[in-house]
C-alpha cells in the first residue's frame, strides 16, 4: 500500500478504512526516525502521546464522528505555538523549560478536527531570523541539501513535511517565515491575512505582524488546515470572523468535482520585485510560473510597487519595537530560564536575559527599545508607522489593477548553513519580498515553481485582505497543472511512503 | 515674600467590576496570594487581553459625572517597565487617547465654589503587590490584583491649599461611591492619589518646579504631606536652593518625605499603541444608554431629600455620608410613606446599632419592607416607641417579622382608655407619698409615678395617654 503524501488523501484513506490513524501515526514516526537525524527539524517528539491520541482518535472514526477533512492525520507544530503540557521552547534557552498549561485556540481547534500532533518543530529563535540558524537547540538542514539551511523562522516545519515527517504543520509568519522556508524546502503554505487565524497562544514576537498559518505538501492540504483554523476567536480580539466561501471551494478541490477555471484572472507583476539583487535562476522559474498561468487563461498585468524599497526599514523597526516590548516578560522571575540568586533585582534582569538570549533576539530587543525611546520615537517608530500606511496604500492601488500579484518570494534558493550568520544586514535583506506582504497585513502563498541550482523555488502570490480563496485557487489550478510540488528530495524515500 | 503653593492631583480609582479589565479573574480584595490569577493576567507566554465592557462602561460613568468629553476613538498603548509585580513588564494603559478629557468638579472652598479642571481620566490596569519576608530576606510577588481596572484622573494644576485637595477628594469619593464603581477604600489601595506640588510668589503666573508626591493612604496624610512640601519648598527658596524636581515618598510615620528619584533617574516608558487590542469605538448611543442609565448622586439626593420629603440640611447630609444609607432611607421612606421616621431610624438607631456592633454601612443588612412595617405600627400607636426599639433590635439581629414579633410577645400598645383611667386610679390610691412629694412641687414624683403605672402594663401602654392622663387627675387631688 502507498501512503499519499497529501494530508487531504491520507484522510480520504482513513475515512474509508483502508488504513487506521495508528497505522498512519506509526508510519509518521518511522518517518521522524529515518530522516530526523539528517534534518533535525524537530524539537520534541511525542511519540507514546501520538499513539495514545491515534487509539483516541481512531474511535472517533470508528463511530463515524470523522468529520473534518483531516481526520486522524498526523501533524506538526512550530515551537512557539502552545500545546497543554507540552514544552514550548520558542527555539530559546528562556523558554527551554517552559511548558504552557493551556492551548493555543488554533489548536483546540486541530484537536476537535482529529489532528494527531507528532512533534514540535524547530524555529529561529522567537522566531527571529530566516534560517533556524538561531535555534538555541541547533539548525535545521535542508532536505533537499542537508548543507543548505531550509529557511526560517518555520524551517522545522517546512523541513518536516518536504522531508516526509509530517503530512503538514502549523508555522507561524511575522515577515516571510512561513512563505520564505517554504520556498527553501519546495512545499506550499499560507500566510493569511493579519486576524484570520486566532494569535491566542502563539508566542508573541511582533503582535502586529504575526499571523499563524498552514505548511503542506499541496495548497489543498493547506486550504484544509486554514478552513479548520480560521475564524473569529473570543480570546483574541483582532481575530474577525471566517471569510464567505472557503469552505464550499474547499469542498469542491476535496471532491474534485468542478475544474479550477482561472480564466480572465488578472496576474500582476510587480517591475519593482524583479529588479538588482534576484538571483536569475529565481527570477526565470517565476517569470516561467507567469506564463504557466497565463497559459492557463490568466492576464498578466504590469503594475507597481516603488515603496518595496522601504519595506525592509519599517518592517525591522516595528518588529523589533513590538519585540522589545513582547519579550520583557522574560525576566527570570516567573517562569523559563532564571539565572539564579542575584545580589539585586536588576542583576537579576541583567544576568537572566543576557544568559537566556541568544545574539539576534538581543540585537532586535536593543534595536526595538531604542526606536521607542524618547527622543528618537519620532524619528524611526512613528516614520515606520508612516511608511507603513503607505505601503498599505500601494497595495490598494495595484489591486485595482489585479487580483492576485506574482512574486518571487526570496532573493536567492536556500544558501548554505552559515553563509549569512554573520551578516543580519543581509539576512534582512533577505525578507525584501516577504514582509511588505505583512505590514500591508495581505494574505498570501507560496508553492514551488522550479529548481535553481537543483534546489527548489516558490513562488509567491498576494492578494486582497481576507481573500485567501482567489489565491488557493490560483495555487490549485497552478498545481493542477504542473508537477513541481510533487517534486520530492532524495530523502523523502525515507520517509512516509 | 510671600507664596502660593499650586497642585494637581493624579487619583487612581480601582473599578468594582467583577471581573478584571481583561481576563476573567475576581476583582474581590484578598484571598490567598496567586489564586486570582490567569494565563492572562499572570502574563504567560502567547496569551492575549480581552477588554471588559463594563470597565469601560464605569469610566464613561465617571466619565459624565464629571463633566468631561467621553472620547470616541479611544486606544490603548503599552507602557514598559520592568518591575517583578507586573508580570508583562508593561501595563495596557492610554497615553494619546484617554476616554475622558476636559471636566470638571465643583468644590466648597474658603472662597466659595470653586471648579477644579478634570485634565484627562483613562483606563489602566492594576499591578501586583511584593511581599517581603523579613526573616528570610526574600521577597515574594502576589498577582492577584494584577489585571484589576483601573482609572487614573489627572486634573489641572488648580489647587492652591491642602483644604481644596481634601474637598476634591472627599468630593470626588462621593461621587464614586454614589456611581457604585468602586468602593474608593484608601486603606486597601482601591483609591490612591499622587500629588504634583510647586510653590510660587503671590502674584506670579510661572509655575515653579514640581515635586510628585506618592505613598499617602489616607486623606490626613495626603493634607499633611502637602503642607509639608508646601512648607519644605518655600524654606528652600527662602534659603535660597532651587527646587529640584523629583518623586518623592511619603513617610507618615515620620511626617515627612523623602527623595525617590529625580528626573534625571526617570524612567523612560517606551509608550507605544497595544497592537493586540483594537480601537475602542464609543458611539454617541453608548454614551446616552450610560447617562441614562447614571445613579443619582448625592448632591441631587440631599436637594431631593430637602425639597421632597422635608429634611434638614444636616439630615439630608448625614443620610447621604454613606451610599447605603441613601438606598436604604430611600426605599423605606418609599415604602413606608414616612421619610422623616425613616430618616430618624436610620440616623438615631440603626446608626447606634451599627456603630456598638462595629458593622460597616456595605455590610448592614437590613430588610427595608420589615423596618417600614415597624414604623407603620409605631405611627399608628399600635405599638409605642419603647417597644418599637426593643423591635427594631430584634430585627437587626434575629431578622424578626415585627408584626409577629409584638403579637407574639404580646407588647401591642394598651391604648383603652378606662383600662388606663383605672391603673391610674388605683395608683394614686397606693402611692399617697408620692402624690403629696408632687403636690409640693418634685418634679421627679411624677416620673416615679409614670413608671408605676407603666410597669402596671408591663411597660405596653402608650406613655403620651398615660402622662395625659395622670396630669388629669393629679390637677383633680
Amino acid at each position: 500500500m502507498t501512503i499519499p503524501f497529501s494530508a487531504v488523501e491520507a484522510a480520504k484513506m482513513i475515512k474509508t478504512k483502508k488504513i487506521s490513524a495508528i497505522e498512519l501515526t506509526t508510519e509518521a514516526f518511522s518517518a521522524i526516525k529515518n530522516v530526523e537525524l539528517s534534518v533535525s527539524a524537530c524539537i520534541t517528539t511525542l511519540e507514546n502521546e501520538a499513539l495514545d491520541r491515534a487509539r483516541v482518535v481512531q474511535t472517533r472514526i470508528d463511530a463515524g464522528e470523522a468529520h473534518s477533512p483531516l481526520f486522524g492525520v498526523p501533524m506538526m507544530v512550530k515551537d512557539n505555538i502552545c500545546v497543554k503540557g507540552v514544552a514550548a521552547t520558542c527555539g530559546s534557552k528562556m523558554l527551554g523549560n517552559f511548558t504552557p498549561p493551556y492551548n493555543a485556540s488554533v489548536y483546540e481547534r486541530l484537536l476537535e478536527a482529529g489532528a494527531i500532533l507528532t512533534a514540535k518543530t524547530n524555529l529561529d529563535e522567537f522566531a527571529m531570523g530566516g534560517s533556524t540558524e538561531t535555534s538555541y537547540f541547533g539548525v535545521t538542514k535542508n532536505p533537499w541539501d542537508v548543507t543548505r539551511v531550509a529557511g526560517g523562522s518555520s524551517g522545522g516545519s517546512a523541513a518536516a513535511v518536504a522531508s516526509g515527517e509530517t503530512f503538514y504543520a502549523l508555522g507561524s509568519d511575522t515577515g516571510g517565515s512561513i512563505r520564505q522556508p517554504c520556498s527553501f524546502c519546495g512545499v506550499s503554505g499560507i500566510k493569511p491575512t493579519y486576524g484570520a487565524v486566532s494569535r491566542y497562544g502563539l508566542i508573541a514576537y511582533a503582535s502586529s505582524l504575526d499571523q499563524i498559518g498552514p505548511i503542506g505538501a499541496d495548497i489543498r492540504d493547506c486550504a484544509a488546515v486554514l478552513s479548520i483554523i480560521t475564524g473569529k476567536d473570543p480570546k483574541d480580539s483582532t481575530s474577525v470572523e471566517q471569510s464567505a466561501g472557503l469552505d464550499e471551494d474547499l469542498s469542491s478541490m476535496i471532491a474534485e468535482t468542478d475544474p479550477i477555471d482561472i480564466a480572465g484572472m488578472r496576474v500582476g507583476i510587480p517591475a519593482d520585485y524583479f529588479g538588482d539583487g534576484l538571483d536569475n535562476g529565481v527570477k526565470a522559474a517565476v517569470m516561467n510560473a507567469a506564463k504557466i498561468l497565463e497559459g492557463l487563461g490568466a492576464s498578466l498585468v504590469d503594475i507597481k510597487l516603488p515603496l518595496v524599497k522601504y519595506a525592509v526599514p519599517a518592517y525591522y523597526v516595528i518588529a523589533c519595537a513590538e519585540a522589545s516590548s513582547n519579550l520583557s516578560r522574560y525576566d527570570g522571575v516567573k517562569y523559563g530560564f532564571s539565572s539564579g540568586e542575584t545580589e539585586n533585582l536588576d542583576q537579576l534582569y541583567v544576568n537572566t536575559r543576557g544568559e537566556g538570549f541568544g545574539a539576534e533576539v538581543k540585537r532586535r530587543v536593543m534595536l526595538g527599545s531604542f526606536v521607542l525611546s524618547s527622543g528618537y520615537f519620532d524619528a524611526y517608530y512613528k516614520k515606520g508607522l508612516q511608511a507603513r500606511e503607505l505601503i498599505q496604500r500601494d497595495f490598494f492601488s495595484a489591486f485595482e489593477l489585479c487580483d492576485v500579484i506574482l512574486s518571487p518570494t526570496a532573493p536567492t534558493v536556500a544558501y548554505k548553513i552559515g553563509e549569512n550568520i554573520s551578516d543580519p544586514v543581509k539576512m534582512y535583506l533577505g525578507d525584501i519580498y516577504t514582509v511588505s506582504v505583512n505590514l500591508a497585513g495581505l494574505p498570501a502563498v507560496v508553492i514551488p515553481c522550479g529548481f535553481s541550482d537543483d534546489m527548489p523555488v516558490g513562488m509567491q502570490l498576494t492578494g486582497r485582505r481576507f481573500d485567501e480563496k482567489t489565491l488557493i485557487k490560483t495555487a490549485w489550478a497552478f498545481q493542477k497543472n504542473t508537477d513541481f510540488h510533487v517534486k520530492r528530495p532524495s530523502i523523502w524515500k525515507e520517509g512516509v511512503k | 515674600m510671600r507664596y502660593e503653593m499650586v497642585a494637581g492631583l493624579e487619583t487612581h480609582v480601582e473599578l468594582l467590576t467583577k471581573s478584571k479589565i481583561f481576563c476573567g479573574c475576581s476583582t474581590e480584595f484578598g484571598g490567598e496570594p496567586n489564586t486570582r490569577v490567569c494565563p492572562v493576567c499572570s502574563g504567560m507566554p502567547g496569551t492575549m487581553p480581552v477588554l471588559n465592557r463594563r470597565a469601560v462602561e464605569c469610566a464613561i460613568l465617571v466619565g459624565l459625572a464629571l463633566n468631561c468629553d467621553i472620547t470616541h476613538r479611544n486606544k490603548f498603548d503599552r507602557k514598559n517597565y520592568f518591575y517583578p509585580d507586573l508580570p508583562k513588564a508593561y501595563q495596557i494603559s492610554q497615553l494619546y487617547f484617554p476616554i475622558c478629557r476636559d471636566g470638571y468638579l465643583e468644590i466648597d472652598s474658603s472662597d466659595g465654589v470653586k471648579r477644579i479642571g478634570i485634565h484627562e481620566i483613562h483606563m489602566e490596569e492594576d499591578a501586583g503587590k511584593l511581599i517581603h519576608d523579613p526573616w528570610d530576606d526574600r521577597t515574594f510577588v502576589d498577582f492577584n490584583r494584577c489585571g484589576v481596572p483601573l482609572l487614573e484622573i489627572v486634573t489641572e494644576p488648580d489647587f492652591r491649599s491642602a483644604e481644596e485637595v481634601t474637598a476634591y477628594l472627599e468630593k470626588l469619593r462621593e461621587i464614586l461611591l454614589f456611581l457604585g464603581v468602586s468602593d474608593c477604600k484608601m486603606q486597601e489601595g482601591s483609591m490612591r492619589a499622587d500629588i504634583n506640588i510647586s510653590v510660587r510668589p503671590i502674584g506670579s503666573s510661572e509655575l515653579g518646579t514640581r515635586t510628585e508626591m506618592k505613598n499617602m493612604n489616607s486623606f490626613k496624610a495626603i493634607s499633611r504631606a502637602v503642607e509639608y512640601e508646601t512648607r519644605r519648598q518655600i524654606e528652600v527658596i527662602e534659603a535660597g536652593g532651587a527646587i529640584v524636581q523629583q518623586t518623592r515618598r511619603w513617610d507618615d510615620n515620620k511626617d515627612a518625605s523623602f527623595a525617590m528619584r529625580s528626573k534625571e533617574n526617570a524612567q523612560d516608558y517606551r509608550y507605544f499603541p497595544e497592537p493586540d487590542l483594537l480601537p475602542l469605538h464609543i458611539d454617541d448611543e453608548w454614551i446616552s444608554a450610560a447617562r441614562e442609565a447614571m445613579p443619582e448622586l448625592a448632591e441631587e439626593k440631599r436637594r431631593r431629600y430637602m425639597n421632597d420629603f422635608g429634611l434638614s440640611e444636616y439630615d439630608a447630609r448625614v443620610l447621604t455620608s454613606f451610599r447605603e444609607w441613601a438606598l436604604l432611607f430611600e426605599n423605606i421612606a418609599e415604602l413606608s410613606g414616612q421619610p422623616k421616621e425613616a430618616a430618624n431610624m436610620i440616623m438615631v438607631d440603626i446608626a447606634r446599632l451599627c456603630s456598638e456592633n462595629s458593622i460597616l454601612p456595605e455590610n448592614l443588612k437590613i430588610s427595608p419592607d420589615k423596618i417600614s412595617a415597624l414604623i407603620e405600627l409605631i405611627t399608628t400607636q399600635k405599638i409605642n416607641r419603647t417597644v418599637g426599639k426593643t423591635a427594631l433590635e430584634e430585627i437587626f439581629y434575629r431578622d424578626v417579622d415585627p408584626v409577629k414579633y409584638v403579637e407574639e410577645n404580646e407588647l401591642l400598645a394598651i391604648g383603652d382608655r378606662d383600662e388606663l383611667l383605672a391603673a391610674v386610679k388605683t395608683t394614686l390610691n397606693e402611692c399617697p407619698k408620692s402624690v403629696e412629694d408632687f403636690k409640693n412641687g418634685k418634679q421627679k414624683a411624677f416620673g416615679f409615678l409614670v413608671g408605676q403605672i407603666m410597669r402596671a402594663f408591663g411597660g405596653k401602654a402608650d406613655p403620651k395617654s398615660v402622662n395625659a392622663l395622670l396630669k388629669e387627675e393629679l390637677e383633680k387631688i
